[in-house]
């Protein structure tokens, strides 16, 4: 390390980024775990929940001891925290089942749905935004851009809503309902595999994937625009390099960065808007659980998403962070050895 | 702006009183119409059609108990034969409900007007909460600096990382479990405030912060301080006036984001109940009856919403262009 310190060099300061971030995502990660304690300790009483109207106050006070709700608020905490490291949340007032094996039951689908929705959204958004930055007048560029301003200011519901009654109510092609049949592949219950199931996921996917596809087609013309601009691309012209070697090879390369940035943070946006869509298609997935357990008050299901969620927007956030300042050597991490 | 003259004031040395009461006003009417505010105004039609639109809709909403042809709360006056009733112009459709009812017997057009103004009141107020708690924690990081800003931008950072949406979600689920056995009247319009309010106060806060930071060290807030006025009249009485541009923009664009918002958490469920209609509950019911052939019971409400929606929004954007000198 002596060598190390008289010259820092940047894999130090990315070591050191990297754990100043790990730091921060854990405290985060603590801040949640706090709130979902606090909803599951305080709100409504768990002994209530679990015990019938007739239990005696010697079989409440049993249960109070055996969940260990008489101990010190801080073991409790404690206690919390390890069962939910290893996927321990309890049981579900309303389904009296474990909220483990509920998630798990319903992961595959969300997961699904959402991979679906994303690949939507990129296979349709870029070439949209490479064909708009190019074409800039053309009327074909005006068609989708005026498409992907209908995707930005309308709420998810209702261009689901207007999908469902468009394709499944009055030409019947979809299906506007469930996931259609699913085949069990060791614990992963797919949809992927069956014609129905397949049928099943066109419409919540595109519902899904919409938004993000108006903002993906938004940001490479964006960026295309700017791209084609610049002194490179005039260059290469002048050499007399092929449009399409310019376009794809040139310019189309360097808005990729950004591109790759927004499309990582919006996997989290998916899933937030996961709830949406799953409710409105009945999809049963994790979104339309937290729905459920909200509207019935299932507080271990509500902390369970709660800490899930948390933890994989961190995860997200803290990956895209990484990435980002390994492929774009500009990007400055302040902190010891940043000068250089 | 209280002593702009006009031109002529200075050519004629003695006008009358009532004169020159009338010449500021046209005067200032004259400003106005030269600013470059009202000139890109007119200069689009699009904008012009927009704010039509959201005045037709706030003027329709808040007078609804005037001109609204029936009372969706008056449970009396429901009649269940009315129910399920399509449009006018369609067959089976009367002329006193114009769009048709829903399941209730409820008409459509009444229920919309009534809705919006829930939908708006909802959305207005949740937007005043965000700018109530994003001004105040963007000011106090702003001028006091150090570890208080670190701490209130640090939390603003963990918040952004989250969608609004998400967590207007997990607040307002949250609070309905909390305050479940305490269902009051109204209770749950104020938990939606609160979960939309909540979500959209980082914006604020954000811009607030930057506008302070450059403001405070400035000569006016220095010599404020120097002669010795409270922090807290120099930031909300000096620095204030400073950031009201770009906050009337965020707020613009908020309230579209707002109505959605709401209208969503209630067409999840977890908003306003069934029975306090608003655009996203009658979505909401109207969604049910989509396979049986009503369209017209999600159709309007979700048309209405869209429109104010993107109605609002074109405002807030042509705000936004227009107080921007940048992009002039």
């Amino acid at each position: 390390m002596a060598a190390a310190d008289a010259a820092p060099n940047r894999q130090d300061t990315m070591l050191a980024f990297a754990i100043r971030r790990l730091f921060e995502a854990l405290m985060v990660m603590l801040a949640v775990a706090l709130i979902a304690f606090a909803l599951f300790r305080y709100v409504g009483d768990p002994v209530n929940q679990m015990v019938g109207q007739d239990a005696t106050l010697e079989d409440r006070a049993e249960l109070r001891r055996h969940l260990g709700l008489d101990d010190p608020v801080i073991v409790q905490f404690g206690r919390f925290i390890t069962h939910a490291v290893r996927f321990d949340f309890g049981i579900s007032y309303q389904l009296k089942q474990p909220v483990t094996g509920m998630i798990a039951e319903r992961f595959p689908a969300t997961f699904e749905l959402a991979l679906a929705a994303a690949l939507f959204a990129v296979a349709l958004g870029i070439p949209m935004g490479v064909y708009t930055g190019i074409y800039r007048d053309n009327w074909l560029s005006k068609v989708f851009l005026t498409v992907s301003l209908i995707g930005i200011s309308l709420p998810t519901f209702l261009i689901g809503i207007l999908l469902i009654y468009l394709f499944a109510v009055k030409l019947g092609w979809f299906s506007s309902f469930g996931r259609g049949e699913v085949i069990t592949v060791g614990f992963w219950r797919t949809g992927l595999l069956t014609a129905s199931g397949l049928k099943a996921l066109v419409l919540p996917a595109i519902t899904l994937g919409l938004f993000q596809m108006t903002l993906i087609t938004r940001l490479v013309r964006a960026e295309m625009l700017e791209v084609l601009r610049t002194d490179y691309i005039k260059f290469a012209r002048a050499r007399g390099l092929s449009d399409r070697a310019i376009n794809f090879g040139h310019a189309l390369r360097n808005t990729l960065v950004p591109v790759i940035t927004i499309i990582g943070l919006q996997l989290g946006l998916i899933i937030a808007f996961a709830i949406i869509t799953e409710s409105v298609f009945q999809w049963p997935g994790m979104g339309l659980m937290f729905i459920q357990a909200v509207q019935n008050a299932d507080i271990p299901v509500m902390a369970a998403y709660l800490l899930l969620v948390a933890f994989l927007f961190v995860l997200i956030n803290l990956i895209v962070d990484l990435i980002y300042v390994r492929i774009d050597p500009r990007i400055r991490i302040y902190g010891k050895g940043s000068q250089r | 702006m209280n002593d702009a003259r006009l031109p002529s004031d200075v050519h004629d040395p003695a006008p009358g009183k009532e004169t020159s009461a009338t010449g500021i006003w046209r005067h200032r009417l004259a400003l106005f119409r030269d600013s470059d505010l009202w000139q890109s105004f007119i200069a689009s039609r699009l904008v012009m059609a927009a704010a039509i639109l959201t005045a037709l809709l706030i003027g329709a909403a808040f007078l609804a108990p005037v001109i609204a042809p029936h009372d969706p709360y008056d449970l009396k006056s429901l009649e269940l034969i009315d129910a399920d009733k399509p449009p006018a112009w369609e067959e089976g459709g009367e002329a006193r409900f114009l769009l048709g009812t829903d399941d209730q017997g409820r008409d459509i057009l009444s229920t919309i007007m009534y809705g919006t103004r829930a939908s708006l009141t909802i959305g207005l107020c949740s937007v005043l909460l965000a700018v109530a708690i994003g001004l105040s924690l963007g000011l106090w990081a702003g001028y006091a600096g150090g570890r208080i800003d670190a701490a209130i931008m640090r939390v603003a950072d963990v918040q952004l990382t989250f969608p609004a949406i998400l967590t207007a979600l997990l607040i307002d689920g949250v609070a309905l479990a909390i305050f479940k056995r305490y269902t009051l009247e109204g209770g749950k319009f104020w938990i939606l405030v609160m979960a939309i309010g909540l979500s959209y106060w980082v914006q604020y806060a954000r811009t607030v912060r930057g506008v302070t930071l450059v403001e405070r060290d400035k000569e006016y807030v220095q010599a404020a301080r120097l002669i010795g006025i409270r922090p807290v009249k120099i930031m909300f009485q000096h620095i204030l006036p400073n950031v009201m541009g770009p906050v009337l923009v965020l707020a613009t664009i908020n309230l579209a984001l707002a109505i959605i918002t709401e209208a969503t958490l209630s067409f999840l469920g977890v908003g306003l109940s069934p029975t306090e209609p608003s655009l996203g509950t009658m979505i909401q019911v109207g969604n049910k009856y989509l396979f049986s052939g009503s369209w017209w019971m999600v159709a309007f409400p979700g048309l209405t919403l869209a429109l104010l929606a993107v109605a609002v929004n074109l405002l807030g954007d042509w705000l936004r262009d227009a107080l921007n000198p940048k992009l002039r």
